[in-house]
């Protein structure tokens, strides 16, 4: 069985621009104009919140400045340019993620909305008592009750995959659900927002669709952390944020295939989602509009079409092997604190086992708020609590955790003076 | 002033009347109240005789606010009258803490207040009060 903490992350040669430039750490600093601050702040908390850079602050200022108005709606030179640059962040997401048509990205704006979109639209249109849903141990909230209000209405069964004691999926059981020929959609994570480790996702899908489930793919994290091409991963749906991206707030996407899209029926009502109203009813607008009623987040939008252009400036082999570092790093100085335990609690962190994009821990005797109340007055951002995974802290034994997560922006130092902060919290806290 | 004053950290590292063996036979009246979002938990024992506490014993896990507060109110329990405690308000709990509590951790400090209530409420056979009327006494 493949080790959690081995898992290669994939990476393709597939950019936006078919250049790079090298990576340069202090460079990507200036760029982002929160580590202006004084004192310099120490953030390990992207996992919930990437910072932006001038790069993202500036499209959305030129938007409010230049282009400020509603998409698809009037006539004058605002309006059609607000529209043209709303629709050409379409198309950069769809680059991004290199989908077959831009009809198949929609704009939310959340990845938790685009997630309730699916169980809404798709769920209640085809799913019905008897079939499964299948969700791991590893989910975030999000990806937990709409499907267990999915439950409720349509009287479905979730089913749960579980992870062993080093946290590796049990796809034995998967394989088992699977089984039973009643699971219509496995609803996973590309990567845990708590232990930091990416699923195999490429098995999961590769097992589903033989069964014939789909597969939906919570890539709330996975996106800022490696390639998301929705061709080669071969998910059904993909759904994340933008705040996690290193754009603005209020925006989502959902990717869907579009012969599954066309099998949906609207979800929220409103503007923009129909073709014609009258008095007696409506008919839906073409995809992607009959899932985006009201006004999007059109700012937002360009802003997160921004952040994915900035990002592919680079190469992800580069983000990916920095990152890397950072949590080996961090892994190391972590470990030479007495009472500290990673999570899971059996694994073995090394240089050569390293979670991606976040690692938790548990530390004796001191409990996750105080630990991150007292670093954060000294100006490092930890994040404390269940992360929103209330069933995989049960699951692991603890009532919370301490989370750290890097980001592009992060360096060495700054790991190595959060493991010192906390080892002397803990010193303070104990006594 | 610092929430993690000594005095609140002396009662975190060495907690008064906390039980660690099962203390309910001494008490007319146990209760468990849990502040989910954080994970702290208190179990409050208490015995009353002619509507006067008499005993206090409790136990729990948590942060250093939550444990704290818990050990330095029960050693102002004993004694006190249940119209005395109905008495006891979120001042009341931050006069003693004598720290400040910010809006994050105002959970954690009134998790004593909110377990005695309802372990009272349980004694006189009384549904529990909500937590917004924990915090909302003033």
């Amino acid at each position: 069985m493949q080790n959690l903490h081995q898992n290669e992350i994939p990476h393709s040669s597939f950019l936006i621009h078919n250049y790079c430039v090298p990576l340069s750490i202090s460079d990507v600093r200036r760029q982002f104009p929160f580590l202006e601050a004084t004192p310099q702040p120490i953030y390990l908390d992207s996992a919930a919140m990437a910072q932006v850079p001038d790069a993202v602050l500036h499209a959305v200022q030129q938007w409010e400045h230049s282009l400020r108005s509603n998409v698809h709606r009037g006539m004058h030179d605002r309006a059609e340019a607000s529209t043209i640059a709303y629709e050409a962040a379409r198309s950069t997401v769809q680059k991004f993620l290199n989908a077959k048509h831009p009809d198949t990205i929609i704009f939310t704006k959340s990845c938790t909305e685009a997630i309730n979109l699916v169980a809404r639209s798709w769920g209640d249109a085809h799913l019905q008592q008897g079939d499964a849903v299948v969700l791991s141990i590893l989910e975030h909230h999000s990806n937990i009750v709409p499907w267990l209000q999915l439950k409720e209405r349509q009287g479905i069964d979730v089913l749960w995959v579980d992870i062993d004691d080093e946290g590796n999926l049990r796809y034995d059981q998967l394989e088992q659900h699977l089984h039973t020929g009643r699971v219509k959609l496995v609803a996973i994570t590309a990567l845990s927002n708590v232990l930091g480790c990416a699923p195999d996702t490429a098995r999961i899908i590769d097992l589903a669709h033989q069964s014939g489930a789909l597969v939906l793919l919570d890539a709330a994290q996975a996106i800022a952390h490696m390639p998301m091409d929705v061709q080669s991963i071969d998910c059904d749906f993909l759904a994340f944020s933008g705040h996690k991206l290193y754009a603005p707030t209020g925006v989502g996407v959902l990717y869907a295939r579009k012969s599954i899209l066309e099998s949906m029926p609207p979800f929220l009502g409103g503007g923009m989602m129909i073709r014609n109203v009258t008095t007696e009813g409506f008919s839906p607008a073409e995809l992607p509009a009959t899932f985006e009623a009201g006004t999007p987040p059109i700012a937002q939008a360009i802003g997160l079409a921004a952040a994915m252009e900035w990002l592919n400036q680079y190469s992800w082999e580069a983000m990916q092997t920095h990152e890397r570092n950072l949590l080996t790093q961090a892994t190391t100085s972590l470990r030479q604190i007495s009472g500290l335990q990673f999570l899971p609690q059996n694994s073995s962190f090394s240089i050569h086992h390293s979670p991606f994009g976040c690692l938790s821990f548990t530390l004796e005797g001191v409990h996750p708020h105080d630990l991150t109340e007292i670093l954060g007055r000294q100006g490092i951002a930890l994040r404390a609590g269940h992360h929103c995974c209330m069933p995989l802290h049960k699951r692991l034994g603890i009532p919370a955790s301490t989370r750290l997560s890097v980001g592009i922006y992060n360096t060495k130092e700054e790991l190595e003076l959060c493991a010192k902060a906390i080892d002397t919290a803990r010193q303070r806290l104990r006594g | 002033m610092d929430v993690y004053a000594e005095n609140i950290l002396d009662h975190y590292r060495h907690p008064r009347n906390k039980l660690i063996a099962d203390s309910c036979q001494l008490s007319a009246c146990s209760h468990t109240e849990e502040n989910l979002s954080c994970g702290d938990t208190v179990t409050v024992h208490l015995a009353i005789e002619n509507d006067r506490i008499t005993k206090v014993s409790w136990d729990g896990t948590g942060c250093a606010i939550s444990q704290a507060a818990m050990s330095m109110l029960s050693e102002e329990l004993v004694g006190k009258s249940l119209d005395e405690v109905k008495e006891l308000m979120p001042k009341s709990i931050y006069d003693m803490l004598g720290v400040p509590i910010g809006p994050r951790r105002v959970k954690c400090a009134l998790l004593c207040l909110h377990v005695l209530k309802n372990a009272l409420q349980k004694y006189e056979g009384k549904p529990p009060q909500s937590w917004a009327k924990t915090v909302c006494l003033n």
